[in-house]
């Protein structure tokens, strides 16, 4: 489809725009992170600095970057997709060769003014490139197994890099988020049948592989999945985390502690405090009122995300908004299943809450496409 | 338009349908997080609430006691201390600077010590406990407790602390145990929490890091319960860990400490070799240093000092010093001539002094030349041309093939830093890692122990182990790992003809014995204990034309560091031998005047285990030898490690 096809005299233009953002969204998006700053500060002992400040300073450029990637018009950066995941692979193989080792993993890459995690930049460029790729092909060759193989190498090419460094939490995002793209596309559902009985296998492979000479994981990856199927045996190394983590959270009952009385996270050896466990706290001091309450925020974001992908009749733009809502979803459902013990510890960020500069700015411009889909939707 | 209408519709269907079936399972998803939240913080909340309160229930690493090292008659070598130090917890201290005002009242701090402390206080996480005073007296840490309602965050401790009570006789084998660094823990694959406890030690050099899994065992926990202030009021259980391995090892006490002293003033080494077991008796480099120091943390200064020290007293010269082994190396030139039927044992070859071999002059020591010389005499007296008409006969590699079968350029499992290999060169060596063929002088400097072979004073005294017992005698350091005994390094016979050994350690015992040997200002004159041995000379320079015509220079007259090396070896009683010896004096001028008499010295110690009698020595060395005794008795602590503290 060329931008011929939109009835540009319906499109809205210039400052106009602003109007037609999806402003419940922007709303929603500004609460969550609003909630953010306000654990930031208590989890800091009742202070800006260390963590809120930043954090503050990072939302609002990363909002502006929203509202700059939501003034341009969608068919813009669907032209622009394939170079996008090009140019973010390229990064991933740099991180590969320069990359700072940053606690004990390849992922960063020094850019001057930060330090960028080429990974995040995938989540976000892989979900356009494949919501471009299903946008070319007609409908006819979806499920033809030449045209399924190409997306498919599409995802496992950065998977495996990521894979690489090694970060097992951005490589399931990646490789669900891919998946599920796949699916909403159409892709005939034999395939995933196909995949899923392999991964079962595959997931008894890596288990029967453990201590012989083709291990297929990293020492460390299987002592945390250990830890996840039995935290009490070592409650004192890795299951140390999760079991101060499942009792933070568990302590908080119904309404939770008050604002900054949370005794366990901000007392108890929880690490990563502020970031990927940082929803202990908030379950913790807010209790299971607010725990569910984020829940609802969240969920919030996903129904106007899926509602305006479902009503745009553009299969670019209903497929990049459902990519990023999964996306977003895979966040913080893997993020909050693994801090309530039901999944290893895998090192996913609390998306819009937890600190840390990449993952906001990556799912900001992630939501700046979904703003760009709905106002340059074709009426 | 690319696509008809009706694909367009189809696929916007497709999207819809599916879109929806991810929807479903996203809400799916998000009902379990929800039911599990509810059930964590509804269903199970006051058993959670329970434990968070139980969370006063600290559960603390019980650091495991480090295995300790004995002698082989059980001295102490290495042992634990109870040692006192006094902690602080930012988090709980509250008011740092005021909690550290009224502690200094009470308990002297190092003004140092402090700064540091301060520092960690402020930069290290909040409940991380600091120290703030190390090695304090049982007195200051009473003053505390009693002190401690005015004093939240502060922590009496009582830990172990290693000690070395031989002080500088064990520093290079043992080695010594510091604080956990950063850089150690990120060279572990997996870092035990035991590591991240503050001040915990572990090994860093030598024994102490080579065997540290089996010396620090494994720790146990203890949960107590604490009060809001994070004071411990009392234990409720504890899981006892598992204490590190005690061992012993097969040095000797009282050989390695005479060692030490009779070395002490050279930059030397010397090792000696239980012939029958391989067990290092005495292993032993000078000058040495504290390993007490590292263990407290050495001074900058005092570290300087050491790297300063032209001795160079941090590497263990008698396993990881490589030097020329000059004539020492005869031997197995000599072997690897007679195995290969080069020479008989009559045989010989006329030295006039020098020999010319394509074009150039290689020169025998003495300048005069030997004359006719055959095996005997050329060890007993240390011809060299003999050697090169040797090398020329039998070649490199069959020299070098000799040399590893008696233990050069092979590398001994011993649990110490930086066992050298050594080096028997031959031809692909020189071309792989010189890029330069093999030239036949090279073979001719390789017969004398010159030029490119190297070896260790380790691997010297297990070569004249191996020819004084014609086994593969293969040393060992470890004699029991908590009372385990460990294989012996007993070894095999060694293959080579009986009879040619015989005659290559007859004329080792003339080098010692027969008043024209070498080493005879060095003999031994009990009967009983007679010993066999080889004196080497090693240049570190290349003697000059210039030099050779105006006499060569006298090695006194030279500065230190470009005098010659003298070693020697030597294994006793001929007999039937218990020990062998190598000695090397870095710069000592020549192997008889300054090794031999060394080596003489430490093998009747060993032998005796004492102070020998002055009838082993020669009539006029005795009023001599009784001064040296007399010194180095007075310089060797009188209360040895093995007094009161022998297990």
């Amino acid at each position: 489809m060329s931008y011929l096809e939109y009835t540009v005299r319906t499109t809205p233009t210039g400052p106009g725009k602003m109007l037609h953002l999806n402003w419940p969204l922007v709303v929603l998006l500004m609460a969550v992170a609003g909630v953010g700053f306000l654990m930031l500060y208590s989890v800091a002992g009742g202070s800006l600095s260390p963590w809120a400040e930043p954090q503050m300073k990072r939302f609002a450029l990363g909002f502006a970057v929203m509202l700059m990637v939501a003034m341009v018009p969608i068919w813009f950066w669907r032209n622009m997709s394939l170079l996008a995941y090009l140019i973010s692979l390229a990064l991933l193989i740099a991180v590969a060769l320069v990359g700072i080792e940053g606690k004990g993993a390849q992922r960063w890459i020094d850019i001057g003014f930060m330090r960028l995690q080429p990974s995040e930049l995938m989540k976000i460029t892989l979900v356009m490139l494949l919501a471009a790729y299903y946008d070319w092909l007609p409908m006819s060759r979806v499920s033809r197994p030449a045209w399924v193989a190409l997306p498919v190498a599409m995802i496992l090419f950065p998977v495996a890099l990521v894979l690489r460094q090694p970060d097992l939490g951005t490589s399931i995002l990646l490789l669900a988020a891919g998946g599920v793209m796949m699916f909403i596309a159409g892709v005939h559902w034999a395939y995933f049948a196909t995949v899923i009985a392999a991964v079962v296998a595959l997931v008894f492979a890596v288990f029967q592989s453990r201590g012989t000479g083709w291990q297929m994981l990293e020492n460390y990856q299987y002592r945390r999945i250990d830890t996840f199927l039995n935290p009490d045996n070592d409650p004192l190394g890795a299951g140390y985390h999760i079991t101060q983590s499942k009792i933070a959270l568990g302590s908080g009952g119904w309404t939770g502690r008050g604002f900054m009385q949370g005794t366990q996270s901000r007392l108890n050896f929880l690490p990563e405090k502020h970031t990927d466990f940082i929803f202990v706290t908030l379950a913790e001091e807010f209790g299971f009122v607010g725990a569910v309450s984020i829940l609802g925020l969240y969920s919030l974001i996903l129904l106007f995300c899926i509602s305006t992908a479902l009503s745009n009749r553009d299969r670019y733009s209903s497929l990049l908004t459902l990519g990023v809502a999964m996306t977003f979803f895979l966040f913080f459902s893997v993020n909050m299943a693994m801090v309530m013990g039901l999944m290893p510890v895998v090192g996913v960020p609390l998306p819009l809450i937890s600190y840390g500069g990449s993952a906001m700015l990556v799912l900001m411009v992630g939501f700046g496409l979904v703003q760009s889909a709905h106002i340059h939707k074709p009426r | 338009m690319r696509r008809p209408g009706r694909d367009t519709a189809e696929s916007q269907r497709r999207i819809t349908r599916r879109g929806l079936v991810i929807g479903g399972l996203m809400a799916g998803v998000m009902g379990v997080l929800a039911l599990r939240m509810r059930y964590m913080q509804v269903e199970q909340a006051d058993q959670f609430r329970l434990l968070a309160d139980e969370n006063r229930i600290n559960i603390q690493l019980i650091p495991p006691t480090r295995g300790r090292l004995f002698d082989r008659n059980g001295a102490v070598i290495a042992e634990n201390v109870p040692s006192y130090r006094i902690t602080m917890t930012r988090e709980q201290a509250g008011d740092v600077d005021a909690v550290i005002a009224r502690l200094a009242k009470l308990v002297e701090l190092d003004p140092n010590e402090l700064e540091r402390a301060r520092r960690d206080l402020r930069d290290l996480r909040g409940d991380t406990p600091v120290t703030v005073a190390d090695r304090v007296s049982w007195g200051a840490i009473s003053r505390v407790a009693v002190n401690a309602p005015a004093l939240p965050g502060v922590m009496p401790e009582v830990g172990l602390s290693r000690r070395y009570p031989a002080k500088n006789d064990y520093a290079h084998v043992v080695g010594y145990v510091g604080t956990v660094s950063d850089k150690d823990i990120e060279r572990i694959d997996a870092p035990e929490q035991l590591l991240r406890l503050p001040r915990f030690q572990i090994g860093k050099i030598g024994l102490e890091a080579k065997r540290e899994n089996e010396l620090r065992g494994s720790a146990g926990t203890r949960r107590v319960e604490v009060n809001a202030a994070g004071r411990v009021m009392r234990e409720l259980d504890r899981q006892e860990g598992q204490p590190g391995a005690d061992m012993q090892l097969t040095l000797d006490n009282t050989l390695q400490s005479y060692t030490n002293a009779r070395l002490e003033g050279e930059s030397a080494a010397a090792v000696v070799i239980d012939c029958d077991t391989g067990d290092l008796l005495a292993c032993a480099s000078t000058p040495s240093y504290d390993p007490n120091l590292f263990v407290r943390g050495i001074s900058v200064p005092d570290y300087q000092a050491l790297l300063d020290d032209p001795y160079r007293p941090l590497p263990n010269k008698a396993v990881q010093g490589i030097y020329p082994p000059g004539s020492t190396f005869k031997m197995v030139t000599a072997l690897a001539a007679l195995e290969d039927g080069q020479i008989a044992l009559d045989d010989t070859v006329y030295c006039p002094g020098y020999m010319e071999i394509s074009g150039r002059r290689f020169h025998c020591w003495k300048r005069g030349g030997h004359g006719n010389v055959d095996l005997h005499r050329s060890l007993r007296e240390s011809c060299d041309i003999y050697y090169y008409e040797m090398a020329m006969r039998t070649g490199i590699e069959k020299i070098s093939a000799m040399a590893e079968r008696l233990g050069i350029g092979v590398q001994f499992d011993l649990p110490m830093t930086s066992v050298a290999k050594g080096l028997a060169p031959t031809r692909e060596w020189k071309q792989t890692n010189r890029g330069q063929p093999w030239v036949i002088g090279d073979s001719v400097n390789t017969a004398i122990g010159q030029g490119f072979v190297l070896a260790s004073p380790l691997q010297l005294a297990v070569m004249t182990a191996r020819i004084a017992t014609s086994r593969t005698v293969t040393p060992r350091l470890i004699k029991s790992i908590d009372g385990v005994e460990q294989p012996t390094g007993h070894g095999d016979a060694l293959g080579l003809n009986e009879n040619l050994m015989r005659e290559v350690r007859k004329a080792m015992f003339a080098v010692s014995n027969s008043n024209r040997g070498t080493a005879y200002g060095s003999r031994i004159i009990e009967d009983a204990f007679r010993m066999a041995g080889k004196t080497g000379t090693s240049q570190v320079r290349n003697i000059t034309a210039g030099e050779r015509a105006s006499g060569v220079v006298n090695n006194r007259d030279l500065p230190w560091n470009r005098r010659d090396h003298a070693l020697f070896v030597n294994f006793a009683p001929f007999d039937a031998p218990k020990v062998a010896v190598a000695v090397i004096v870095e710069h000592g001028g020549g192997g008889s005047t300054a090794a031999a008499p060394i080596a003489r010295d430490i093998t009747l110690q060993a032998l005796y285990g004492q102070d020998p009698p002055l009838e082993a020595y020669p009539a006029a060395d005795r009023a001599r030898i009784k001064a040296l005794q007399d010194k180095l008795r007075r310089a060797r602590p009188k209360t040895g490690p093995d007094g009161k503290d022998r297990a």
